[in-house]
């Protein structure tokens, strides 16, 4: 029987026309459904090299993401990534790298749902952050490439500079916490809406 | 317009516009540029309210954040109370009136916006005056990232309020050259009409702009009102000025006493004259600047009252040319009027001896008993204090490393000297961040004539017959009296501390700015001491009053918490569920349907699961996937029963404990694979226990090979419960086996579930047939929409927490943290089962064998049924032996977990922890409910299908 | 709001830690060797010194490592943290001949 490809529901589809209507300072857009695993293993291991030469990347450090292919590493801690694929790459990915790691001690995690990912962009995605980001997001304390595992307001996130002065972001975020996030971001452009935006 | 007070050629406002507002139900104009307070006092209105105890009349007495008396409600366009009129910038169509002491919130939401923005410096400066923009010039110049904030809507600060000139020309102009510069500044960031209120540790220091409060009625909605600035700052540099301090004397609250520096500000800022005639008082030099600028535009001054043996040549010359007559050696010794001064009471003061008393016509009675450095920020920096006796004040002794303070907040006073060290200040702060400060030409002053000593004088002696100093104000918004410190140190008091709190002088809105120096000098005196030894009260955040909408910021409303939502939770609101919070998940509690009360929609739930089919949202479990060689190694460490013998397919319930072997959280571990675990964990529990198993895998066995992840958001968890279940999950999962030896219960089968790939559990929280689905949560509405749609034939319904918590109680399968609370072991719950005996140790095995943990009265869980089978006991109650309640104190046996009416009992029921409550089985005991006590049974806690028959369908 | 040096993600705001107790405070080797009264001191019983305090903390909102860190326990200040594999910093600078145990070299 042929089976209809079910719909899914990523954890923001209700907030596509609130985050579209936002000023143009701040563009807010979900990349849902990306392909998301937990890698686990010693930097400098046998495991390590292993998977650097299955992913042709280099596994960043701390602090750092490597954003610059289609398979993505960020640096979640000093034993940890969240390495980002597009769509639907999960058990592909999943397959090659635990035949990479073979009999060494590392661990692949299929975590795609656990967080969603929004794209922030514009010139005033800084300004907006900082209403509820501790870190100091100027360009010579956190450069491009920097990925930081803290608190946006009170949601738990993981942000990643892809743009100069923070003009381009990542945040992921915890599925539950998502509609929660969206609400704080929709709410904290309110303050840009009247003039130049 | 006709202003009678105001003075041609002065002040920062535009003459050009005017504003009307209402004062006290009086219509008035003003000039943008005022503040209420200036605009009164242009109008020739002092009064502004009344005293809290004693009902007296209160002027005006400061122009800035000190003022002690003119407290302000306003009325329109927002109700908010307890503001200074002295910080209220005017706007067209205020309304406000003066406060006794205490005001009114609105009973009406405030919608304004509220906001919080974090901002990082190199250096911070707080004070826009000459010091503290001599500090930020030198640090922009350096190429720092500087903050610098201020109260003031322009730079300035002292500089406003005077007539000084820099370089020749008014330092305004100075003022304006170093505000373009340093706007020019990328680095620099200047925050005006924000007042720093708190100083926290490394260098954090929080600080309220008041954004649109000046705009009144045209404030923009969009724009918040209020924002608290969180700024980290590497340096700070408090250059916060100074506080000039009065001198008690009797009647010295009434209306038209005014503080001499203030009424410089308000001529020089405002343009306003505070009054038509002048005595002016002081002990030190700081006043005759104020009295000759203030004379030259046309404030007749009869006198300065200088309370000096002795004073310096060049003001007395200065002050014949003007015909004020200067009388060194003299005293105010009080005032006279009705309700606003008349007349200001003038003696020779000598050797602590009032000589005769002479009275002067004024209607102005300006005093200054020197400055007080405003080192309260500072002070909780952890800043120390020295007394400095020459000026009479609190300065600035030890600071820690990333704190300084520059200019009359360091008690330096004079231009050329705030200046200086303002550049040198923030050279000072460039160095400790190893950044060099390049040298800053600063503008020259005016020459001074050289300071004479100021005299130290806290009160003048009352020339009453009265008690002493009961006519003498200290603290003029608490109405407290000299006569109240004198009350104080007289019953023993020796800690300007312990005087604080008996007076309450200083806890204030205006936090003693101009009566803490005084009290403790008053207490000193009295004592005998010396001020140095006594010292002074600590100082606290916030400096200045905040309203609570400022620090609860956008954090209100639906950003009050976050709320936590699961991938189904759309489909739960469309189907009118009642949620229930849950940490900070919401959670279905009920399906109400129409004109149904929660008991019957709980009631028609459980019975859809124990006799058709239910099905309830589980995905708030916390999820941990537990990965590497050594898995089976570390859970059977962590839980009390085994866990490496699982086989792969299969599901085990466990229990974790602390080391003290108290139950920590309980739920199921399911093997994935030879090397994988998957492990749920209760949902409140789930960050607490991921970072417990941690906290064991990095610090105790970082040897062995593990990994945890949490997973709980990956997947959306859908248990399909009840006698039908499996009928349903064979529709939606045609290829799956459902047969129960095919698979069987506390197995789990990997599936495709209504198309999607799935991962289905066999465990059950209610005893019934049942089933746990789990899919990726993105997939979750369209498993959960087949399931329904699968089960309607059936009746399919779907259940909240309220409903599982009744199924699982009839089964007496335990909540951890409701039935337990972290003093009740597994053998307590009945679950000796869940405890291995053949593993050498695992964490709170140890404890098991200590003599407390086995007692044979400790509090085990059992079941009660009440007597009267409607009675539902509230969870919580008490259990007590006797049906009357003894006297006290009354033993308690122990007390209601859980309480549910039951449909499947027919009646209600509950559990409960009972001292030996296993040995009580049987016996009736008693729950004293409203002025009665209720009987109850004791009963084995598991009340439904003991033998287990329903779990397999 | 202090600032905590996590040793891998840098300083943070102290919020997005949580305490974990004494550190230092091994799980004893033989639980059973213990009597009641020993067993209970490990369970029960922690220092309470005014002045530098071992602790455990944990970077909860970050990168979720556990590490030590010796705080004044007078002016709450962090004097250094280290990771959970490094020996006690009193005890190497107090005790400098004690120090040099194999494997374990604090950073």
């Amino acid at each position: 029987m042929t089976v209809e490809t079910p719909t899914r529901y990523s954890p923001l589809s209700a907030w596509q026309d609130a985050l579209a209507r936002l000023p143009t300072g701040v563009q807010v857009r979900e990349l849902p459904f990306l392909t998301q695993l937990n890698l686990r293993l010693q930097p400098g291991s046998a495991a390590a090299q292993a998977v650097e030469a299955a992913l042709g990347l280099t596994l960043p450090g701390p602090l750092r993401a490597g954003m610059s292919g289609d398979v993505k590493l960020l640096w979640m801690g000093p034993d940890e990534w969240l390495l980002v694929a597009p769509e639907g790459r999960q058990h592909d990915l999943v397959a090659q790298l635990r035949s990479a790691i073979g009999d060494e001690f590392a661990t692949v995690t299929d975590v795609s749902a656990q967080r969603t990912t929004l794209a922030l962009s514009g010139h005033l995605v800084r300004e907006v952050l900082a209403q509820g980001c501790a870190i100091d997001l100027d360009p010579r304390v956190t450069p491009v490439g920097s990925c930081l595992t803290t608190v946006l307001a009170q949601a738990p996130i993981t942000l990643v500079v892809r743009g100069d002065a923070a003009s381009s972001v990542w945040l992921l975020v915890r599925s539950s916490f998502a509609s929660y996030l969206a609400t704080w971001l929709v709410d904290a452009c309110t303050e840009y809406r009247g003039g130049t935006g | 317009m006709n202003s009678p007070f105001r003075a041609r050629g002065h002040g920062h406002i535009d003459r050009d516009t005017t504003l009307s507002f209402t004062f006290d139900g009086t219509a008035y104009t003003g000039h943008p540029g005022d503040t209420l307070a200036s605009a009164l006092l242009a109008n020739g209105v002092h009064q502004v309210a009344r005293s809290i105890k004693y009902g007296r009349p209160r002027g005006v007495l400061a122009a800035g954040a000190e003022e002690p008396n003119a407290l302000v409600q306003i009325e329109v366009p927002f109700p908010e109370p307890m503001l200074t009129a002295t910080t209220v910038e005017l706007y067209e169509g205020l309304v406000a009136r003066g406060l006794s002491g205490q005001g009114r919130l609105s009973s009406r939401p405030d919608t304004a916006r509220y906001d919080t923005m974090h901002a990082h410096c190199d250096i911070l400066v707080v004070g826009a005056g000459p010091a503290g923009l001599a500090a930020t010039l030198a640090a922009a110049r350096a190429g720092a990232r500087v903050v610098l904030v201020d109260e003031l809507p322009r730079p300035g600060g002292s500089l406003l309020g005077t007539r000084e000139l820099l370089d020749g020309v008014p330092a305004t102009a100075w003022v304006s050259d170093v505000a373009a510069e340093i706007a020019a500044c990328s680095d620099v960031r200047v925050l005006q009409r924000t007042t720093a209120f708190g100083c926290y540790d490394d260098g954090l220091v929080l600080a309220l702009e008041k954004r649109t409060d000046h705009l009144g009625a045209a404030a923009p909605a969009h724009i918040s009102r209020q924002r608290i600035w969180r700024i980290r700052a590497k340096q700070v540099v408090f250059a916060t000025g100074a506080y000039e301090r009065p001198v008690a004397f009797d009647d010295n609250d009434r209306p038209g006493v005014m503080l001499a520096g203030s009424a410089r500000a308000y001529l020089n800022r405002f343009g306003v004259l505070s009054g038509r005639q002048a005595v002016v008082f002081t002990t030190n030099d700081s006043v005759y600047p104020a009295a000759l600028e203030l004379a030259d535009a046309g404030l007749r001054t009869a006198a300065v009252i200088d309370a000096r043996e002795e004073v310096p040549a060049y003001w007395r010359t200065a002050c014949d040319e003007r015909g004020i007559d200067v009388r060194a050696g003299h005293v105010v010794t009080g005032t006279s009027g009705i309700e606003r001064l008349s007349r200001a009471h003038v003696a020779a003061f000598s050797h602590g001896r009032l000589g005769d008393r002479q009275g002067i016509d004024c209607d102005l009675l300006l005093v200054s008993g020197g400055w007080n450095p405003a080192v309260a920020l500072f002070s909780q920096a952890r800043g120390t204090l020295d007394y400095d006796a020459g000026i009479g004040a609190f300065v600035p002794a030890q600071a820690p490393g990333n704190v300084r303070t520059a200019g009359a907040a360091s008690g330096t006073f004079t231009l050329t000297g705030c200046l200086a060290d303002g550049a040198d200040a923030a050279r000072r702060a460039l160095s400790a961040i190893g950044r060099t400060g390049r040298t800053v030409a600063l503008p020259a002053a005016a020459p001074l004539p050289d300071a004479a000593p100021g005299r130290v004088l806290w009160r003048v002696p009352s020339p009453r017959d009265s008690p002493d100093g009961s006519h003498q104000f200290v603290d003029l918004q608490r109405d407290a009296l000299v006569a109240d410190v004198l009350r104080a140190t007289g019953a023993g008091l020796r800690s300007v501390e312990h005087v604080k709190r008996y007076t309450t002088i200083g806890t204030a809105h205006d936090q003693g700015r101009t009566s803490g120096v005084m009290a403790s000098g008053i207490v000193a005196e009295a004592l005998g001491m010396d001020v140095a030894e006594l010292g002074t009260t600590r100082f606290r955040p916030p400096a200045v009053p905040v309203a609570f909408a400022a620090l609860a910021g956008r954090n209100r409303g639906e950003l009050f918490d976050p709320v936590r939502v699961t991938a189904l939770h759309p489909w739960h609101v469309e189907h009118g569920a009642l949620f229930e919070d849950v940490g900070q998940w919401k959670r279905p509690w009920y399906y109400p349907q129409a004109g149904e009360t929660m008991d019957e929609a709980v009631l028609r739930e459980c019975r859809a699961a124990r006799t058709g089919v239910a099905l309830m949202d589980g995905s708030t479990l916390g999820k941990i996937n537990v990965q590497g060689p050594d898995a089976g190694v570390l859970l059977d460490r962590l839980y009390t029963n085994m866990m490496s013998t699982l086989k792969v397919g299969r599901v085990r319930y466990g229990v974790m404990c602390g080391i003290d072997g108290m139950a920590l959280d309980d739920g199921t571990v399911i093997r994935v694979a030879e090397q994988e675990f998957l492990l749920t964990t209760t949902t409140g529990n789930a960050a607490r226990i991921l970072e417990w198993m941690e906290e064991w895998l990095q610090t105790e066995w970082p040897g062995l090979r593990v990994h945890l992840t949490s997973v709980t958001e990956h997947w959306a968890t859908i248990p399909l419960v009840g006698p039908r279940s499996r009928d349903v999950l064979a529709v939606v999962a045609p290829g799956l086996d459902v047969d129960n030896d095919a698979f069987p219960f506390m197995s789990w089968r990997d599936a495709t579930v209504a198309g999607i790939p799935a991962r289905v559990c066999r465990i059950s929280f209610s005893g019934e047939l049942a089933y746990e689905i789990n899919v990726p949560a993105w997939d979750g509405i369209t498993v959960w929409k087949a399931l329904y749609a699968a089960g309607s034939a059936y009746g399919i319904t779907p259940y909240g927490t309220e409903t599982m918590h009744v199924l699982r109680a009839e089964k007496a399968y335990p909540i951890i943290g409701q039935d337990t609370d972290g003093t009740i072991t597994p053998q307590d719950l009945g679950m000796s089962w869940v405890v291995s005996k053949k593993k050498p140790d695992f964490i709170g095995k140890r404890s098991f064998s200590r003599e407390e943990n086995r007692r044979g009265d400790r509090k085990q869980l059992v079941g009660l049924l009440p007597a009267d089978e409607q009675v539902l006991l509230p969870e919580g109650a008490q259990i007590i032996a006797t049906s009357s309640i003894p006297a006290p104190p009354v033993p308690m046996l122990g007390h209601v977990t859980s309480s549910y009416r039951s449909d499947a009992l027919q009646r209600t029921f509950a559990l409960a922890l009972v001292r030996s409550g296993t040995r009580r089985i049987g016996e009736t005991l008693y729950v004293p409910l409203d002025g009665r006590t209720v009987p109850v049974t004791v009963t084995e806690p598991v009340l439904f299908d003991k033998e287990g028959t329903r779990r397999d369908g | 709001m202090q600032l905590i040096a996590c040793p891998w993600c840098g300083e943070r705001e102290e919020t997005e830690f949580r305490y974990g107790g004494q550190a230092h405070v091994a799980y004893p080797d033989d639980p059973y060797a213990l009597d009641d009264e020993q067993w209970a001191q490990y369970v029960f019983f922690r220092d309470n010194p005014k002045g530098p305090f071992a602790e455990r903390w944990v970077h909860s909102a970050g990168c979720r490592r556990w590490f030590n860190a010796l705080r004044d326990t007078v002016t709450h200040e962090f004097l250094r943290v280290y990771v959970i594999s490094a020996q006690h910093p009193l005890t190497t600078s107090t005790a400098p001949a004690a120090q040099q145990r194999k494997g374990q070299e604090a950073i």
